[in-house]
This record gives C-alpha cells, structure tokens and sequence, in this order.
C-alpha cells in the first residue's frame, strides 16, 4: 500500500481543504478548529495525531484543570517538598540525603477490557514515571474497586487483573505492599485499577524531564515501537463505555516485565554515570508526549527523524508510530559526548537504543519522515495548552434525599445472639473479608527491606540498613462516604490514609492521588470532582502534607451510571528508625486495648449500613482535621518511646473490625468491655474518624495515659489482650477459630 | 580471610542483591558475577538467585542454563564447587541437568507468596550443616513455577539417597492450608546432587536473614553460615 503524497508540511499548506478524521481521534469540532488557528493552516496527519492524544482528557486534564489549580494555590508550606507538581512525579525529601518519589495513577478502563494486561501496564507506567525523576523503584501500592462480589464478571475482572499486577510486579523485582480491594455495585461496568509506586534516590539524582542544550541527542531506548495501544488516551481512557461501539481491544497496550526490568537497571547505570541530561518515559500518547514535553520544558526545540525509531511492525505509519503506546520505553536526552557510553551501557543490558533526533536552538518541534517534514509545531501548543474547559457543574437533585436518607436510623440489633450474628456477617463480607487470596499473589518480601505490608495499616520500606530510616505509605478512599458529601468524602479518605501512616508509627509527610469519577460532562459528576477537590485541597493545607502529583480518571461510567465520586489518596510518612514502627496484630497476652478519639453514633455509609441493610444514605461520618493531627502525633510518640505494642486505624467496620483482624493476625484474643457513655452497637460498629484502637503493656500505661491526657487526647480503656476469642462482656463471644473461617474464606469461596 | 561467595546476575534476576545481603550478614563476602562473564573470579562457592531470568519467556531458567557464566558453573559445579539455586535459580540447575527433575506450573495456577514452613530433612550438604536433620524452620516462598516433579524412580532414589533436602509442611494456626503450596510431588522443596554440594531450592532463605524485615525470622541464615563455616572449616 503506498501513501501518496506523504503529507508533509508543505503538503498541508497546500491542500487546507483536504478532510482530517479529526473526530474518529477524538477530538471535538472546536478543538479541531483551535488546531488550525494555532498552525495557520491545517494540521498534517501526523501533527493532528499528536494534538489529538496530546489534547484528550487523560493527558490535557482539560476538564479538571481549573479545580486542580486548588492544589498549587492552597499548598501548605513543606521544606520536604523537592519537586512539585507538574513533573513525572512529585519528590520529597526525607532526610539523612535521601529523597522519595511516589505517585498513583489510573489504569481503569484498559483494565476493564482486557484486565490481564490493562493492570500489567497500569504498573509499567507508574514505575517508569518513577524512573523517569532518577529514582530506583522500591515498592508498589495497588488500590482497587470492584463491581458487586458476586457478579459474574467480577470473576473476569478481578483474576485478571490481579494477575496482571502480580504477573507484572512480580518480574520486576518490586515488592507490593500496600493498596485495598473494595467491592460495590457501582464499579460493575467501570473497575477502578489504580497502581501506585514508591522510589528512592539520593537528593543530587533527582533528574527531570526536559531537552536542554543545543545539539544534545534525543534517544530512544527500550522495546521496539509496536501498533498496540494507538489511541489509548484519547480513545480508551477519555470516552465513556458505550455497547454501541466497537470493541476497544487494540487499544490496550501489551506488557513485557522483562524489558522493563532491563529498562530499570539500564536507566539507574546511566543516571549512576551522570550521562542524563534529561528524560521522559513513554507512556500514554507515547513518542507525541515524550517529544514534545522534553521540548517544551527545555530551553530550546527538537529534531526527530521518525525513520529510526525501531519498529516491531515495518506497515505502521508516521501517524501511529507517533500515537502508539507501546510500553516500556524511554526518551534521554543525552550530550554528543556521552552517547556512546549510553549506548554501550544499553547493549550491557540488552536494550535497543536508537538516536532518533537532536536537540536544536530554535523553539519548534520538527519531525521527518523519508525526507520530507510531517511535523513542524511550537511543542508548547501540543504538550501545554491544550483547550481548558470551564464545564458546568451542579449539585445534584437527589443529594439532599441522600443526604436526608439517615442511616442512623435504620433498625439495630435486638439480642446479643443478633449482635455477634452482625459481626460475623460484617467480618466475612467482601469488603471486609481478608484479601489474603489477593495479596498472596503479589511478591512483598523481595529487595529484602520490606518492614510492613497488607493487610498492615500501611506499608513500610526500609530505605537505609545503616540507620534503619523508612518510609511508609497508605492509600484509601472510601466511595460511599464520598458519594454522601464529596467534599468531605475526600477530606476522609485523606483523613484515613494519614491516620494509617501514623498508626504504623511513622509522619506523614506528602500527598498524591488518584481521583477516579464519571463523565464530567455531567453536571452532578463535575459538582462532585469540584466539591472533592476543594475538601482535599482545603484539608492538604490544614494538615500540613502538600499534593505531589497524581492522576484524573474521568469517564468512569457506562452509559448514564457513573461510579461513586471514589478520590484514591496516598499519603506518604517517614520513621526513624523502622525498629519503632507498630505492627496491627496484637503481641502479648495482657496488653491493655485502649480506644483512642471520641465515637459517635455515626452510620452513614458505614459497612454496617451496607452489610446488614445494603443502606447508603445520610453523611458520613464528621470530619475532624485537627483531631487527626493529634491522634497522629499521639500514635508516633507512643511508637517512638516504646510505649504501644500494636495499633490498628478504625475505619470501615468500626472498632469490631480493628479487633478481629488484630486478634486474628496475633493469633490472640480479646476481652472487651462497653465503657461508659457508649452502648454495645455503636461501640462495636461505629465509624467515626480520628480513632485507632492500641494495646499497652500495663508497665507503660501510666506514661500512657498522662500523654493523652496532657495533650487532651481521649484514651478509653475498652479491654485487654487475652484468650482464644474476641469477646464483649455480657453480649458474646467468638471463638478466634470461627472468626478465621468467617474472616479468610470468603473472597476464595467467591473467585473459586 | 573470609570465604568469597559469588552471586551470579542474570538479565531478570531480582533477588541478587538480597542474596549479597544475607551472604554479608553471615559474615562472608559476596562478590558479584555477571552472566556474560564466563570468569567466576575466585569465589568459594556460587549462588543462583532467585527471579524471572530472561523473563522466565520459553522456561523458568531454559535460557539462563546456555549463558556463559554457566558454562564454567556447570564445569566446577561437577568438581565439587558448592552451588546453591534459590527459585529461579533451582529452576536453572535442573536446567542445567546438575540436579534431576523440573518444575512446572503451581498446580492452583497463582503466584503464590507466604511464609512457608519446611522441616529441613538433610542437615549434611554444604549448605544445610548449620541445621539439624528435622528442624522444622519457616522461610518465605514466593514463585509461578514451584511445582517440583520427576519420574517415580528418581523420586525413589532421591528418598533412598537422602536428597530430599527440605519438604513443606502446613502452618500451624492457619486455616484450611495446604502444606504443600504448589502440588510439588512428595512435598519436596529442595534437594541435593550425589556429592552435597549442589542445592536447589524454592522457598527463599535470603528473606529470612534479619528480624524486622519480610517474614520477621532469621530461619534463612543458617544456609550462608553453614557454607562459610564448611568453607572456612575446609
């Protein structure tokens, strides 16, 4: 087949009349003619694949922009923040010389189609961003949601995809060691995959993306370009699912761990060599991202001869070579000097690496194809000013029926046999069942630093063996409280991971996230992005942990359903000394349980409400900022000086799900007591936030109680560390044994 | 002088520092050897570590077994060397036809990573002596490919020889578990060649080398201290 003429530039300016499938790519009629207005003349085939994926939500943010500013505008001030926002991901600094960068993103809708390797690839690219800042990768975090347990194609999904994160995680060498799994009907047609990364670096190794210095080579290193994945951002990740349209499998992009594993060591002995001028990972909207970001960050232009990029399929045109979104490469910019040494250090590694173009001193990006020019653009246009879009958003109609919908009312059990019924029937549902079945096929032990992780409060990564210095990270979001009051929907799931990080002893530090909702071109959708943006931008700044980066995910909704307004936060905390750090599971007969923050009746949203009477309604639980600061600040001292064996973070399920999994995971069990004020219910299934259950040695919980009392912290004591069972005097007792079959065997009788 | 204990890197290898870790605490030196380097550079004895070795694509360990650092592996190996292979890398000398049988697919078809208890079964090769015939100890196990198998006469021989040098055993207090994690036949984890100085093995000692970290147990330093000590003793 021959392409005749080949659509150069000059071609271009010749024939304006010529049509362009401006919107089989994607974009809209405007956009299109914005295109135009900016070249002053048509765009070529090739310019119009660039903006076409450049401009798709995935990459523009075009929709979320205006809100996303909050996080800039409202950032508290942080001496440990190195790099912000607007980079592959943030870095911060986490003393001793080191520096850390972490990020969540978003691989929903691949995963949806083809959940093997639409995870696999989520995990690709959120390691390569990490790469990309100069770090070694040395964990990762995987948030999931899910449609209902037992749905069908559930069991397509979940497999699936956990088996691509496995599959895929496991051959680099990361340890996984943190995330959740959250079941809900809403996620049915519209899984959420988020995967989260953590690296470590040494502050003088932070490397950033950008083409500076005139006559530098531009390499591409890594697999061959391949047709996989064209389109994917603009296609895949920025449309809402439609029955009507074909099948987007050839949008999903194809992993190969091995290559990237190659791809880690070889960047690290590059970086280590001080050979890196600049550098960017190719991943949504591939070669046209990495050309023209690297561009539009340096000080000057580009050339690229799209002749030598290495090719798997020689059919492919210019136009898909530049869209596809084959993974595991990578694009240095590298001084004429140090090329060859590059070069040898991939050969070393068995890499292909390719000069494919040069850095120029003028300010356009201009790339060739046998001999004639396809692409002659200011980068700027293509990478940075896409269309900003002001979409109209309003609270919807039914929130207050929601909202009015009390949760706090619906019937509560009777009997105490009802009681321990309901919290057998709360502990062996989906969502609070264990995810040991997950888990257990994702490698946590290997690099050999790992001190904790799932189903741990959060993960932790010893980054120094002299010092015993770590790093901690949590992620959480919970949906429902979400969809109640997004504003303060949001301001919880930070609230939570913040909390997570604390209870494992170590300080919140940083923020990144993952904000994952419908289709913003509804206005009850876009109300709940600006109301969760808003709530986390506001709380970031109270409590003191600047937003590092992240990631939008938009379009999660088939046909008029949209999921639950679900904002993934990770929180990212530093320890010490990861000798200090608190374990979830209970380690002495003895200990006393002390609860710590103030309980409320507080049920909306709760899994209570959703386990016993598949209830969502009324607010979610109150947010207290402020109170969350104290009781972390509480949970590290305790932890610093020795004086708390084992802590665990109420959330979803209330103090009874804390207790169970404590007690299960220390193989000892507890005597519990209703202190006075609470009844046994609200006790037992209460999620106010602010709150973490702890066991004392008796010899500390004097000291104990005079910290919480001089800071003015609520400490109660609520029961001691004891026996076979989890009991709550008075009302039941439950065999350790029969909470351990309730606990561990649902999720595999579910995915059998 | 301390033993020097290589350990060698192949592309896709994943545990080989944490292999020079765990041969570091032990109080030996590990030197690094590279699998297009045919040299082994003096060492004592060789690691094979864990991983997905050329991305596990054809075989766990098919590819790694025709790489030049085994040419000379294989070579000593016979000559009484000390080798150790930990997952992929007891994949690779079963490749390399230094120890009998193979592995194929976990027969539940996952990943599977957990803390693994064994009973140690041969307390007399290079690399066991510094545990006692039925200890039982706990050692993280982490693998897609685990599943041990050979014809019934070698599973024989193995048993009348004494070879088997590690079998699994099901956790106390957890429930509903299957010992055997992976269908391996007759439970075996790990053996050992005629001589004792081969030893390969699925579960993951370097893991279990510092009390804080993975698993939390120091179970998985005694096979870098019995080779320093048979090393050092020699």
């Amino acid at each position: 087949m021959s392409r005749t003429p080949l659509d150069t530039v000059e071609h271009a300016a010749a024939t304006p009349d010529v049509e362009l499938p401006w919107a089989e790519l994607g974009l809209k009629k405007d956009e299109y003619e914005r295109v135009v207005e900016i070249l002053g003349r048509r765009p070529t085939g090739a310019e119009l694949a660039m903006y076409s994926v450049m401009w798709s939500e995935h990459c523009s943010y075009k929709s979320s922009k205006v809100h996303l500013r909050q996080f800039g505008e409202k950032a508290p001030q942080s001496d440990a923040l190195l790099v912000g926002i607007g980079e592959n991901a943030g870095v911060v600094d986490v003393g001793q010389g080191y520096a850390v960068t972490f990020k969540v993103e978003s691989h929903n809708h691949p995963s949806y189609v083809e959940p093997y390797q639409g995870a696999a690839t989520g995990v690709g690219g959120i390691v390569r961003d990490i790469i990309a800042m100069g770090a070694r990768p040395v964990a990762v975090v995987d948030p999931l949601r899910f449609g209902a347990a037992d749905h069908p194609d559930t069991k397509r999904v979940l497999p699936g995809v956990v088996a691509g994160i496995g599959g895929y995680g496991n051959c680099l060498g990361l340890p996984n060691i943190g995330g959740e799994v959250v079941f809900d009907a809403c996620y049915q047609g519209n899984p959420l995959v988020n995967a989260g990364a953590i690296g470590v670096m040494r502050h003088e190794d932070i490397h950033l993306a950008k083409a500076s210095g005139a006559g530098n080579k531009v390499i591409l290193y890594g697999a061959r370009t391949g047709g996989d994945g064209i389109g994917g951002a603009s296609i895949l990740a920025s449309e809402t699912f439609d029955d009507a349209k074909p099948s987007k499998r050839p949008a999903v992009q194809v992993g190969d761990p091995f290559q990237e594993k190659l791809l880690i060591e070889c960047t690290l002995e590059a970086f280590k060599e001080k050979l890196v001028v600049g550098i960017q990972d190719l991943g949504a909207a591939g070669l046209s991202c990495a050309t023209s970001e690297l561009a539009s960050n340096g000080s000057g232009g580009m050339r690229v001869t799209l002749d030598d990029v290495p090719l798997r399929d020689s059919t492919l045109s210019p136009e898909e070579i530049l869209m596809s979104e084959s993974q595991e490469r990578m694009c240095a910019v590298v001084e004429p000097e140090k090329v060859d040494r590059f070069l040898e250090i991939c050969d070393k590694w068995d890499v292909i690496a390719t000069v494919i173009g040069e850095v120029t001193d003028g300010d356009r990006l201009e790339i060739y194809w046998h001999g004639g020019k396809i692409v002659d653009v200011d980068p700027r246009t293509v990478a940075h000013d896409g269309p900003v879009y002001e979409r109209p958003y309003a609270r919807p109609s039914w929130q207050d029926e929601l909202q009015a919908d009390d949760a706090n009312k619906l019937p509560r059990p009777g009997t105490s046999a009802e009681l321990r019924q309901q919290v057998l029937q709360l502990v062996s549902s989906p969502n609070q069942a264990s995810k040991k079945w997950i888990t257990s096929q994702y490698d946590h032990f290997v690099q050999g630093n790992t001190v904790l992780a799932q189903p741990e409060d959060s993960g932790m990564i010893r980054i120094d063996e002299e010092t015993g210095l770590g790093v901690a990270i949590a992620t959480d979001g919970n949906g429902r409280y979400a969809k109640l009051d997004p504003y303060a929907g949001a301001q919880l799931a930070l609230s939570e991971a913040y909390r997570n990080v604390a209870t494992t002893g170590a300080k919140p530090l940083a923020v990144s996230d993952c904000l994952n909702f419908g289709s913003p071109e509804d206005p009850a959708v876009m109300w709940q992005f600006a109301e969760a943006i808003r709530g986390l931008a506001d709380a970031c700044q109270q409590l003191g942990t600047p937003v590092t980066g992240g990631n939008v995910s938009l379009y999660n909704q088939t046909g008029e359903v949209a999921i639950h307004p679900t904002p993934v936060v990770a929180v990212l905390g530093v320890i010490d000394d990861v000798a200090r750090r608190t374990p979830v599971a209970f380690q002495e007969e003895g200990q006393l349980l002390y609860l710590l923050g103030d309980t409320r009746e507080e049920f909306g949203g709760s899994a209570w409400s959703q386990v016993v009477h598949d209830h969502l309604g009324g607010l979610p639980p109150k947010v207290d900022l402020e109170r969350e600061r104290l009781l972390a600040e509480i949970l590290i001292s305790a932890s610093r000086d020795g004086m708390i064996d084992s802590a665990h973070d109420l959330s979803d399920g209330g103090l009874i799900q804390a207790v169970v999994e404590s007690a299960l995971l220390g193989g000892k069990g507890a005597r519990l007591i209703v202190p006075d004020g609470l009844d046994a219910f609200t006790l037992l299934f209460s999620e106010s936030a602010g709150r973490a259950v702890v066991a004392v040695p008796r010899s500390e919980e004097l000291r104990f109680n005079d910290m919480c009392g001089a800071r003015g912290l609520p400490a109660t004591r609520i029961g001691v560390v004891d026996g076979d069972s989890v009991e709550l005097q008075g009302e039941f007792e439950l065999p350790l044994e029969e909470l351990r079959t309730a606990h561990e065997e649902t999720i595999p009788a579910l995915l059998k | 002088m301390t033993a020097r204990i290589g350990v060698v890197t192949f592309p896709g290898s994943l545990d080989d520092r944490d292999t020079q870790r765990a041969i570091r605490l032990a109080g030996a030196e590990p030197v690094a050897l590279w699998h297009k380097d045919k040299d082994l550079h003096q060492v004592d004895a060789v690691v094979l570590p864990g991983g997905f070795s050329y991305g596990d694509y054809l075989r766990a360990g098919a590819i790694s077994r025709f790489s030049p650092v085994m040419e000379t592996v294989i070579e000593q190996a016979k000559a009484g060397l000390p080798v150790l292979g930990i997952c992929n890398g007891f994949q690779i000398l079963t490749e390399a036809h230094l120890l009998p049988g193979g592995m194929l697919g976990n027969d539940h078809l996952h990943f599977i990573c957990r803390d693994q208890k064994l009973r140690v079964e041969n307390a007399d090769t290079a690399w066991t002596v510094d545990y006692t015939s039925g200890q039982e100890i706990h050692i993280p196990l982490k693998n897609m490919d685990g599943r041990y198998v050979a014809d019934e006469y070698t599973l024989d021989k193995l048993e009348a020889e004494g070879r088997v040098v590690f079998r699994y055993l099901a956790r106390d207090g957890v429930a509903n578990e299957r010992g055997n994690p992976n269908g391996s036949l007759r439970d075996i984890a790990g053996i050992t060649n005629e001589a004792g100085n081969v030893v390969g093995l699925m579960p993951h000692p370097e893991h279990a080398v510092e009390p804080l970290i993975g698993s939390g147990r120091t179970d998985g330093l005694p096979f870098f201290t019995s080779i320093l000590k048979k090393l050092v003793n020699a």
